[in-house]
């Protein structure tokens, strides 16, 4: 600490500090124009200059560290001269447009303007202007309004990484462009929006906010985004019941500010022409949809739900909830589906995705949620980010590993087969042929316990089974390991040392874990992985799954499982069953349910006949559809709950038309656990109603009475029922949000498992095999194919692809194969190509690129003219019945067209 | 070639090397590197081409040398053993030379240095000469910068040797901090100080840097210096790297110099051939590597913090300071910046010793100083004096005065961020502190000289047009300010001036002064405020006459 004098005044400052802290300290306000506290200070604009005794000019107080004994003058004669003098400088080469301005109301330089009653300038504008850069749908830049404040270069360079802005020319001729002035779209820019976000005047704006209302005429609404687990803050600027556009407080967890382009440009779907908005009803699925009204929809859901239940037994029902609900939706979900059908036939999106990482991690860890916050991401000294493309599948989370590795030093271990962009932070990459990822683990392990690298104490007195676990891997050496992944074993070693030598290790994964047939197990090896190195229970360690969508975590968390009511109380533990039969009075099934692919297996065997499915689309999502789509067809009732039409839908009896997440109040949990609100922000359209909503209704109907005013009085009932959720209401959610286990009113919630001991008591260190993919490349079909996300689009594409900004720079899928197989095949980028597995077939545009692996080609699943699911299958991951999207065989042909 | 493995082999390299010298030999040294632009080169090759012809090479030798300092006769050349001094030397003149005065002994006199009509054959009688002390220039234009032998056997590398041999790190830096000497580069910081915070930063790695960008319009004496005796930065570099515990450097030179680059990349590569860099030098655990970097081509690359930021590979933009270069510079590691000059004053300073260094100069100055001698004066050129001449002997007995029948009115000192030194200063002993006093600054060393029909507001103006352009734009005082000075000055040399124009010109000027990040902005506005100094009656007679003024551009050597 030193201390310093601010006009007199005391203060203590820390020696990194700079003389503008110390004085916000003192509550002393100085006017800045190109400071952000994210962003390394430049002394660009010269407004916050002070005196300082003793200093030959004027110190930029926003770059200066503070000195012991220093003597500060923030508003002497000579600064507010300066001050004042800057501003008519700033304002000589500046348009006099405040009157037409989006930015009035909101620029800073107008504030500052203001503040400091400079009302014109004597010095005329001799710049020529130039034209506002209008070329692409969501960045509006005019340059003429650019005050050279530098931020939105920064923050592009050091939070975004994605270095698209710089400085050109010299003298009065300085400006900010692209590399060759190539437009933002061609450029490289992903618009995630960040140097939006920090221009403090009207030259970088949201385009389709533009001319649609001033600053003062919108609501702020904070809600959290609906796209992926990385849970990002959202702030909603709402005027008349539409959103104009969408910014993020830097104040708040866990993306403090930052947004990619689905979070910020990603919102229009909601007024989409194609929303539905009124219940569609028909008797059978070759009939066209006729309108109804609500009444006769529920009456007929109802009706038929009773009949089926009556006619087949409770166990002829499955429900299927959906990871992009809210907590309270999908806890009503299961209750509807054990309470009112009395059936355990309930599932969740989840089962697509991450539902590995729940049997996995509970298996392992004895919770199945991740470990750490994301925030801790940031001050891990060793990274290993395994199966996830983190940079387009979870973007703000990428944000934070390249922060860890460019400004904190951490060393990055990148598994993954394709060359995803993270491979450029890496230190060692580990391209492992796809469904290798236990033999590469084991491999990872094997070295470190070659070595002596383990961490003993630990493995002693916090986990169990270590001998087998020794015994399991003790032939998976580098070079075996190496046969089977590819991996070149010195890099294993490499790895493996990295890893093993550090205190602040943490394990970012993602669907190229889980989406395997031994999915669970590569899950439960990385859990290994971790606790044999003592990285677990402590900041900046763990095993963290990204999730996919905005509520996987929550989903599962709510009982939307099977097997589960909420926070993992056992369906079939007494106990617990007998609480829940208690407090929603009734008695309730012990016998586990379906998981997802065992409904359909059970529909074609005539054995489940009616589904309820709200807010998922399997019939695209789902792998190998063709036979998804048959099983539903098969139905004798089949009621889908949706905001648009979508393939699922289409195969419905009963469309039943909800409320989207603009329009619903809530509460989403993200990948770190952080349960936080949702507010209402716009009117739900006519027609419409809230899915719990809709589930009360049903229930009511069928006699089943589910009475709630208001979603927070389903969490109240969630905290009476979960002891994890014990000290969660809506109340306390209000701000940040809080992470669970929250075990009582007063508790602050816990960013950090496993402190002191596992949630199952000891570790268990599960001793694994490696087991191949169900699907090998063969003659036939020689390529691997593995599925994944792109960065502008999410799941099947419902809502991103209605905006028309993402849709307009990324409007089609494209097949990404290796110049040596795209050669061999005489293929080239932009080339119409067929891909064909044993299952279906599909015509897609190549992307001839080495980032997809020899021997592998890639696609994503948004697009529905694209319908990627028509080729996966067969396999599925063993314990959790996850499809195995990352590995199947297909062959690739040039079309003939 | 062998490595040198210890002092004692340099000692003996330079034996064996003066053993082989023939001083009987005649040789010629022709400038071939700023008189190369007025045909040198072509002079110099006539030269060679007659020496094959006729078979003289066994008595006569042409060596190619850097600046001789009088570049106002380019191209030059001087005769030894004789010390004649021949300009505007052509090739046609070659067959003449050898056949007259190389064979015959007799004087050419055209080609002779005229002063007051009087011919002067002989260096030892042109006052250009005689009124100057070389000691960094000691080399330049009497060796062949591409040749180490002829840097060694005039003591090169003895310094550096001396240093391994006998001195510690310590020991380096009070030498050099007892000598006086002062950073060249324009600010006149104590240079052994600086080697003292670098010396004693925190860091693993430490980086040594040689300033060559030098921007000033006129300037061009770290140039000549890079050119005419690169081993002398070369060697300066050396002991400052031991001093401070640096293994690598670099030598940032401007874009526009490629024959520096051309014999700095030599004079490397034959250090390092001779195991004068690189790898354990001289026998000893001293390890020194140095890369050059050329210019990004812009004025403000010279500031250190933008320096260094071009040497990243980043656009050379300024950025505040603390934390100094010398704590967090390269790459966040300590860093020690010093100017071509400074470093080329070092290994004097190490040779002949603090004491001896420090009986030359003034008080607060020590050692010489170059200056590029330009504008209205009959010598331009290349100068080097003790600190404390007066500027009325460098501009008359040096710079022979002023040509025509013009009077000196004033000479414009340390370039765009300096100001004027009118004629009442004239007898004023030239040091850092008394330039200033004065109002302008001893800046890297450019010296333009005007005479009385120069108007002194066209002069600020077209300073401060440099310094719009090359303002890298960062902070608005600067970017703006500068721009709105400029206008400002436009308007008044344009017959369009206003009266409060000189009240504004002063506002504008405080707070570019006072609130811009770098030197560049914070000196931008001197030579405005020094010609309002002295010549307000001009600006006034401007504003009240309303006449146009033609645009100059002050006149620069070479
Ligand atoms: C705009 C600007 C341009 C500069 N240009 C040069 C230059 O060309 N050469 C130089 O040596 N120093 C230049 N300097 C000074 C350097 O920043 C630095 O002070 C100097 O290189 C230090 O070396 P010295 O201590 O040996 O003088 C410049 C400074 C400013 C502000
Ligand atoms: S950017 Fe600010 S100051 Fe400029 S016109 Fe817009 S509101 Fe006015
Ligand atoms: S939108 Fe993002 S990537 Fe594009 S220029 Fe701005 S900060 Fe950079
Ligand atoms: S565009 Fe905006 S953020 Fe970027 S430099 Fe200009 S004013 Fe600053
Ligand atoms: S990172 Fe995920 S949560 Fe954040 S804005 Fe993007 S899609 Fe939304
Ligand atoms: S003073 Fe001028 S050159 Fe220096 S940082 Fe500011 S704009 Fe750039
Ligand atoms: S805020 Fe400090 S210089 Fe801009
Ligand atoms: S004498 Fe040739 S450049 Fe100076």
């Amino acid at each position: 600490m030193v201390s310093l004098f601010i006009n007199g005044k005391k203060v203590e400052a820390e020696p990194s500090q700079t003389i503008l802290q110390a004085a916000q300290k003192l509550g002393i306000h100085i006017p800045t124009l190109c400071h952000d506290p994210r962003l390394t200070p430049t002394g660009a604009c010269r407004m916050c200059v002070v005196e300082a005794e003793g200093a030959r000019t004027l110190v930029a107080s926003c770059a200066t560290p503070v000195s012991e004994g220093m003597k500060i003058t923030t508003h002497s004669e000579l600064v507010m001269r300066s001050r004042r003098l800057n501003l008519e400088l700033i304002w000589s080469d500046h348009p006099n447009d405040c009157l037409t301005c989006d930015k009035t109301g909101e620029c800073q330089l107008q504030r500052l303007m203001y503040e400091y009653d400079v009302k014109t300038s004597r010095f005329t504008d001799c710049n020529p202007s130039s034209r506002p850069d209008d070329s692409n749908p969501a960045i509006y830049r005019d340059m003429n309004k650019c005050i050279l404040c530098g931020k939105c270069v920064r923050i592009c360079d050091e939070v975004q990484n994605q270095h698209i802005w710089a400085f050109s020319n010299r003298g009065m001729q300085t400006s900010i462009a692209t590399a060759f002035e190539k437009p933002l779209r061609e450029s490289g820019c992903v618009f995630c929006g960040h140097c939006v976000s920090v221009c403090p005047v009207g030259a970088l704006m949201d385009k389709p906010a533009m001319k649609k209302g001033r600053p003062w005429e919108t609501r702020k609404v904070r809600t959290v985004c609906c796209y992926c687990g990385v849970g990002c803050s959202l702030v909603l600027h709402v005027k008349q019941g539409d959103i104009l556009k969408v910014t993020a407080d830097t104040h708040s967890p866990p993306n403090y500010g930052s947004l990619c382009v689905k979070g910020r440009y990603g919102f229009e779907f909601y007024r989409s022409p194609d929303r539905l908005k009124s219940p569609l009803i028909r008797d059978h699925i070759d009939q066209p949809f006729r309108e109804a009204s609500w009444e006769e929809a529920i009456k007929l859901v109802a009706q038929k739900l009773m009949e089926i239940k009556q006619k087949y037994g409770p166990d002829a029902f499955g429900c299927l909830s959906s990871s992009r609900g809210t907590n309270e939706e999908n806890y009503l979900a299961q209750k509807f589906t054990r309470a009112v059908m009395g059936t355990n036939n309930m599932d969740n999106c989840a089962r697509v995705c991450h539902a590995p990482s729940v049997t996995g991690l509970r298996a392992a860890l004895g919770s199945g949620a991740a470990t750490n916050s994301l925030a801790d991401i940031e001050g891990a000294e060793v990274l290993i980010v395994s199966g996830s493309n983190t940079t387009e599948a979870h973007p703000v989370a990428a944000l934070k590993i390249k922060k860890a590795v460019r400004h904190n030093g951490a060393k990055l271990i990148v598994i993954d087969p394709r060359e995803i962009e993270l491979v450029q932070y890496a230190t060692v990459w580990l391209r492992l042929k796809p469904g290798t990822n236990v033999a590469l683990i084991n491999g990872l392990l094997h070295v470190i316990l070659k070595e002596g690298l383990e961490d003993k104490e630990f493995i002693r007195q916090r986990t169990e089974n270590i001998d087998m676990l020794r015994q399991v891997v003790s032939p998976y050496t580098p070079e075996k390991v190496e046969e089977i992944t590819g991996v070149p074993g010195e890099d294993i070693i490499k790895a493996a040392r990295i890893y093993a030598g550090t205190g602040k290790g943490m394990i970012v994964y993602g669907l190229g874990m889980t989406e395997h047939k031994a999915g669970s197990h590569g899950v439960m090896s990385l859990a290994n992985l971790a606790m044999i190195t003592g990285n677990i229970g402590r900041p900046n360690t763990g095993i963290n799954p990204l999730r996919g969508q905005n509520n996987v975590q929550g989903s599962c968390d709510m009982g939307a499982l099977p097997d589960v009511y909420t926070c993992y109380q056992k369906v079939d533990d007494p106990a617990a069953n007998k609480k829940f039969s208690e407090a929603w009075n009734c008695q309730l099934p012990t016998k586990p349910g379906l998981k997802e692919p065992q409904m359909y297996k059970a529909t074609l065997e005539g054995k489940l006949k009616a589904m309820y499915i709200i807010g998922y689309d399997p019939a695209a999502t789902q792998a190998n559809i063709h036979h998804v789509k048959s099983a539903m067809k098969k139905l004798d009732f089949l009621v889908v709950q949706e905001i648009f039409m979508t393939e699922t839908a289409r195969l419905a009896h009963v469309v039943l038309p909800a409320g989207c997440f603009f329009e619903k109040d809530g509460t989403f949990t993200n990948a770190e656990r952080r349960v936080r609100l949702l507010n209402q922000a716009i009117q739900l359209p006519k027609g419409t109603k809230h899915d719990w909503e809709i589930m009360c209704l049903i229930a009511n109907a069928m006699g089943y009475p589910m009475h709630y005013n208001h979603p927070k009085e389903i969490m109240e009932e969630v905290a009476s029922l979960t002891p994890e959720f014990a000290g969660i209401s809506f109340k306390r959610l209000e701000g940040d949000g809080l992470v669970w286990p929250v075990w009582d009113t007063n508790h602050p919630g816990t960013p950090i498992l496993h402190k002191d001991t596992f949630t199952r008591g000891k570790g268990k260190l599960n001793d694994l095999l490696y087991t191949p993919s169900e699907e090998l490349p063969d003659s036939s079909y020689p390529l691997y194919l593995t599925t994944g996300r792109r960065l502008y689009h999410y799941n099947n594409g419902s809502m991103s692809l209605r905006n028309p900004e993402i849709h307009s720079i990324s409007s089609e899928e494209f097949v990404e194969i290796h110049p040596d197989d795209a050669g061999a095949l005489d293929i080239k980028t932009d080339d119409r190509v067929r891909v064909t597995s044993r299952r279906g077939s599909l015509e897609v545009k190549a992307l001839v690129t080495t980032r997809s692996r020899p021997g592998s080609v890639f696609l994503s699943f948004h697009f529905p003219e694209t319908p990627t699911n028509v080729l996966t299958g067969p396999g599925e991951d063993m314990l959790a019945l996850t499809p195995e999207y990352k590995v199947c065989a297909v062959k690739v042909e040039l079309c003939a067209c | 070639m062998e490595k040198l493995k210890n002092p004692d082999d340099l000692v003996k390299y330079r034996k064996s090397l003066e053993s082989k010298h023939r001083p009987d030999k005649i040789r010629i040294f022709i400038c071939t590197t700023g008189c190369r632009a007025l045909g040198a080169d072509e002079v110099c090759k006539a030269f060679k081409a007659e020496i094959e012809k006729q078979s003289l090479s066994d008595n006569l030798e042409i060596v190619d040398t850097g600046c001789q300092g009088l570049c106002a006769r380019a191209p030059v050349l001087t005769i030894e053993p004789m010390g004649i001094f021949y300009g505007r030397v052509t090739e046609t003149d070659v067959p003449e030379i050898i056949s007259r005065t190389i064979q015959k002994g007799e004087i050419i006199e055209r080609l002779c240095y005229t002063e007051a009509g009087k011919r002067t054959p002989y260096i030892r009688d042109i006052p250009f000469y005689g009124k100057q002390k070389k000691i960094v220039l000691k080399n330049c234009g009497s060796i062949d910068p591409k040749s180490i032998d002829e840097y060694i056997l005039r003591d090169g590398y003895a310094a550096i040797s001396k240093v391994l041999a006998t001195m510690t790190p310590d020991a380096v830096v009070n030498e050099v901090k007892n000598s006086g000497l002062r950073g060249r580069g324009g600010a006149g910081f104590p240079t052994g100080n600086k080697w003292e915070f670098v010396k004693k930063a925190q860091g693993d790695i430490k980086y040594l840097v040689c300033n060559g960008d030098e921007g000033d319009p006129g300037a061009f004496m770290d140039r000549a210096v890079l050119e005419g005796d690169p081993h002398s930065v070369i060697e300066g570099m050396l002991v400052g790297a031991y001093a401070i515990g640096s293994r690598k450097g670099f030598i940032y030179v401007r874009a526009e110099y490629p024959i520096a680059v051309e014999h700095l990349k030599i004079a490397i590569e034959q250090a390092k051939n001779l195991g004068l860099l690189g790898d354990n030098i001289l026998g000893t655990n001293f390890s020194f590597d140095l890369e050059i970097k050329m210019g990004a081509g812009a004025f403000v690359c010279g500031e250190e913090t933008a320096l260094i930021a071009s040497i990243e590979g980043k656009r050379g933009m300024p950025r505040p300071r603390p934390p100094f270069p010398a704590t967090s510079g390269l790459w966040g590691k300590p860093t020690n910046i010093n100017n071509v000059e400074t470093f080329a004053n070092v290994p004097v300073v190490i040779l002949k010793g603090s004491e001896w260094y420090k009986a030359i100069g003034t008080e607060t100055s020590k050692g010489t100083k170059i200056f590029a001698l330009a504008g209205n004066v009959k010598n331009t050129g290349l100068v080097e004096v003790p600190m404390g001449t007066t500027l009325r002997e460098i501009v008359f007995d040096i710079g022979g005065g002023i040509p025509g029948r013009k009077k000196f009115k004033a000479a414009q000192m340390g370039g765009p961020s300096g100001g004027c030194v009118p004629a009442q200063h004239l007898d004023l002993p030239i040091d850092y502190e008394t330039v200033k006093e004065v109002g302008a600054i001893m800046g890297s060393g450019g010296l333009i000289v005007m005479d009385d029909s120069t108007s002194m507001v066209e002069i600020a103006r077209y300073f401060m047009e440099f310094c719009q352009d090359e303002s890298c734009g960062k902070c608005v005082p600067c970017r703006i300010g500068t721009k709105r000075m400029l206008d400002t000055l436009s308007r008044i040399t344009n017959g369009e001036g206003k009266k409060e124009d000189i009240s504004l010109l002063k506002e504008l000027a405080e707070v570019t002064k006072t609130a811009s990040l770098c030197g560049l902005g914070q000196t931008a506005a001197n030579p405005v405020l020094s010609t309002i100094r002295y010549y307000l009656n001009e600006y006034e007679e401007l504003i009240n006459k309303k006449e146009a003024q033609p645009a100059a551009q002050p006149a620069t050597a070479t």
